[in-house]
């Protein structure tokens, strides 16, 4: 870090640290508990009161959004004074004051397409977590063919009105708001698709979740029955929603590249570790099954490679070089990856690996098979394994579409 | 971590690649090859000297620039490309590296100098059967008239069918398997008792067996501590390592855009074969494989210039990373290909007998996963 070097810097560097050793509740500075992740909105009833606190005193210095302009609630963090807050934040090991696809997706794409009145209604909220949004895109007959969407948006004059079902929406039942690709134009496939928000408390809409392999409910499947919306609630240009879903996809897709799939519960040692406790070890410590103990190496080196690829992707961005190559294999990679880690959990911990609830396993080990079932939906979700595959050759490689 | 190259580095990295497609082009190394040269190309190798490529690694008061292993990687990877015959990996990274982490003051400034001009040629010794196994060194070093005796074989050594001096791992205690016991030797080429045998190999770089039958080695020529040295051998070796997989890598790149451009121009059943989801979906794969080997590769060098504590647990993944990565891409550019990659006219071969000899080379895939696993004590 190349601070030490500015003055300003530095002094940011210090305020920031005493700020943080002031507002940062004791409890926020532990590792993240599962059930207090903070997503904000109407329905979120903080299960940790001081997660609260550590939203609202975040917020109010616009620091849950902190490059975002001053004018809608946002930090005015340049990206050097933002690395110093994520490393003091890092340093105190605090909590995320907000987890939100409002932050990760809409927001940026706001700053980019909307209209400066869009930009005042939705933005603030979003930083203050006060809504909470949901993402409509896949529908039943629409998956890795998203721009085949056949969700109906009609122009009544005085409002648009919208019929038709999404599928996969990540936490609807949860979410305040959505933002939806609606078809504006039905004689046109890319060309006739509109980027548009809405309430989800409007008349009409129904959210009813998914029930997975995994047992849990993150997705729901979402029906709009003759919805109004408001006309000042299209973003960008009639017709022209692909650009923005598409860039939309490229910040869904870089978050999950910072973060992977497999985004480790904290305090979890590796597996290779738990390993021993569950296979035992010879006299000089090496795991009994030495088959596996070769597939966790592997599987330790994979994950080694993801994050030094994630690292080194971070660091030529900062320096201004093209990155766009490396990203594309990110969100293939780390699918790949935690379906790998995930599977092998469950393989190390044996038949304590192998329950569903209830008594004679620990909640780790209860968590185990669930997340190995729900990693099976990371190479589908956000652009299935074999579309990223596609793109990688299409638009990386250069290679040609195939005829006929 | 250091994955930004600084503008000097990418000045040394353009000017190994010009080098490397202008002098040492595989056109180049089709002709040496024909020509029977068993990887011996002195020509060429007087050109680098005068680059100052050997020097990289050698402190400025031996003659050297200094430079860090990441600059000396950029020069490794270039030579992977085209698969050039030279002794930069075991010379400039592993000889340079096993006198600045070993010699004493006099070793370096009578042996350093040498390298740095490019007027001799080091080899490291270690192996003694089929496998890399750097602690199963049987070959004996008796003490003897305030030196040493040494007797044994060593086989394939990298370049020790031309180098001048060789850097010899013998045992002065213990037994074959122990890393306790070992010490290294120089032994100058031409030296009584040491007998040489010239291999061909499978990439025609060539390689050497040695036999040593009494070979006496002065006290001065042990490099290191006596019977600890097992601890200098592996990091000189894990610099070796990640030499290789800095060749490895470009190796790879080089297979593979070979692949890419031929995906581009053959036509089959009216279309551009790169057109078929089956072969797109391959070179997709590979691209992914060998971004992530070179965040592999980068981060092992930077961690070498860093003198960072895990250089062993990143030498161990680089190579079992760019092992893997080698091994997929050279067969995978010989089925693209079709029958055309099965030709010797066609450079295909070359590659993949390469990637097969730098596989093996310091420890394959297997030994370094089973290697970094024990690294991190399971």
């Amino acid at each position: 870090m190349a601070d030490g070097m500015d003055p300003t810097l530095d002094q940011f560097r210090a305020e920031t640290r005493a700020w943080l050793e002031e507002n940062c509740p004791a409890s926020m500075r532990t590792p993240q508990v599962e059930d207090e992740t903070v997503w904000g909105g109407r329905k979120e009833k903080f299960k940790n009161p001081d997660s609260k606190l550590w939203l609202e005193r975040m917020a109010a210095k616009g620091w849950t959004a902190p490059t975002w302009p001053k004018a809608y609630g946002g930090g005015g963090l340049t990206k050097e004074e933002n690395l110093i807050l994520q490393q003091e934040l890092k340093r105190i090991k605090a909590r995320p004051a907000l987890n939100s696809f409002g932050l990760w997706m809409l927001g940026p794409v706001l700053l980019e397409y909307a209209n400066e009145e869009q930009k005042q209604k939705f933005l603030p909220d979003i930083v203050k977590g006060k809504i909470r949004w949901c993402q409509g895109y896949s529908e039943p007959g629409a998956g890795s063919d998203l721009a085949g969407l056949q969700t109906k948006c009609e122009d009544k004059g005085d409002h648009w009105l919208v019929n038709g079902q999404k599928v996969w929406t990540s936490y609807a039942d949860q979410a305040d708001w959505i933002f939806c690709l609606v078809r504006t134009d039905t004689s046109k496939k890319h060309e006739g698709i509109s980027f548009l928000l809405f309430d989800m408390e409007s008349e009409g809409v129904e959210a009813r979740p998914i029930k997975l392999i995994s047992g849990s409910s993150p997705f729901c499947e979402t029906f709009f029955n003759d919805v109004k919306v408001p006309k000042d609630h299209l973003v960008g240009r009639l017709n022209g929603g692909w650009e923005i879903a598409k860039r939309l996809l490229q910040y869904e897709r870089s978050n999950i590249s910072a973060t992977g799939f497999g985004a480790d519960r904290a305090g979890t040692p590796p597996l290779y570790e738990r390993a021993k406790e569950y296979v035992g070890t010879d006299a000089s410590g090496k795991l009994l099954d030495p088959d596996l103990r070769m597939r966790l190496a592997d599987l330790a080196m994979d994950d080694k490679a993801f994050k030094l690829t994630v690292a080194r992707m971070a660091e030529q961005s900062k320096a201004g070089e093209e990155v766009g190559h490396t990203a594309s294999i990110v969100k293939y990679a780390a699918a790949k990856l935690n379906q790998k880690k995930t599977e092998m959990t469950v393989e190390t911990l044996g038949y304590q690996g192998l329950g569903w609830e209830g008594e004679g396993f620990t909640d780790l080990e209860l968590a185990s098979n669930k997340a190995m079932l729900r990693a099976k939906a990371n190479s589908i979700e956000g652009g299935t394994s074999e579309v990223n595959l596609n793109v990688i050759a299409k638009r990386v490689l250069g290679l040609k579409e195939h005829k006929g | 971590m250091t994955f930004v190259l600084t503008e000097e580095q990418n000045m040394l990295k353009e000017a190994a690649q010009d080098f490397m497609s202008e002098r040492l082009s595989l056109t180049h190394f089709r002709k040496q090859r024909n020509a029977g040269a068993n990887g011996k190309d002195p020509e060429s190798w007087g050109a680098m000297a005068e680059m100052g490529w050997y020097g990289v690694l050698v402190p400025e008061e031996f003659g050297g620039s200094e430079f860090g292993y990441v600059g000396m990687g950029q020069v490794l990877e270039a030579q992977g490309r085209t698969l050039a015959s030279s002794p930069l990996l075991q010379t400039a990274m592993v000889g340079v590296s096993a006198l600045v982490l070993g010699g004493t003051e006099a070793q370096k400034s009578t042996v350093l100098p040498k390298i740095a001009e490019g007027k001799i040629t080091t080899a490291l010794a270690v192996d003694e059967h089929a496998h890399h196994a750097p602690a199963n060194v049987a070959m004996t070093a008796e003490a003897a008239g305030g030196g040493y005796t040494l007797t044994g074989k060593k086989v394939f050594v990298p370049n020790g069918h031309f180098a001048d001096l060789f850097i010899i791992a013998a045992r002065t205690s213990g037994s074959a398997g122990d890393t306790d016991g070992i010490t290294l030797f120089m032994v100058p080429r031409e030296t009584d008792g040491l007998t040489i045998s010239e291999l061909s190999t499978l990439d025609y770089h060539g390689a050497a067996n040695l036999e040593l039958n009494g070979v006496v080695v002065p006290a001065a020529d042990v490099l290191g501590e006596v019977g600890g040295g097992f601890a200098l051998l592996d990091s000189v070796l894990d610099r070796g390592r990640i030499g290789a997989a800095a060749e490895l890598l470009g190796l790879s790149v080089a297979a593979f855009e070979l692949t890419h451009e031929y995906l581009q121009t053959r036509k089959q059943f009216g279309q551009l074969i790169g057109s078929f989801q089956s072969l797109q979906h391959r070179a997709a794969i590979m691209f992914s494989e060998i971004e992530q080997t070179r965040s592999c590769v980068a981060g092992a060098l930077a961690a070498l210039d860093e003198g960072r504590d895990d250089v062993a647990q990143m030498a161990s993944l680089a190579k079992a990373k760019a092992s893997h990565l080698a091994h997929l891409v050279t067969n995978e550019t010989i089925q693209m290909h079709g029958g055309i990659g099965m030709t010797d006219e066609h450079d295909a071969g070359f590659f993949i007998k390469r990637a097969r000899v730098v596989e093996a080379m310091f420890g394959g895939e297997g030994f370094h996963k089973e290697r970094f696993a024990s690294l991190h004590g399971f």
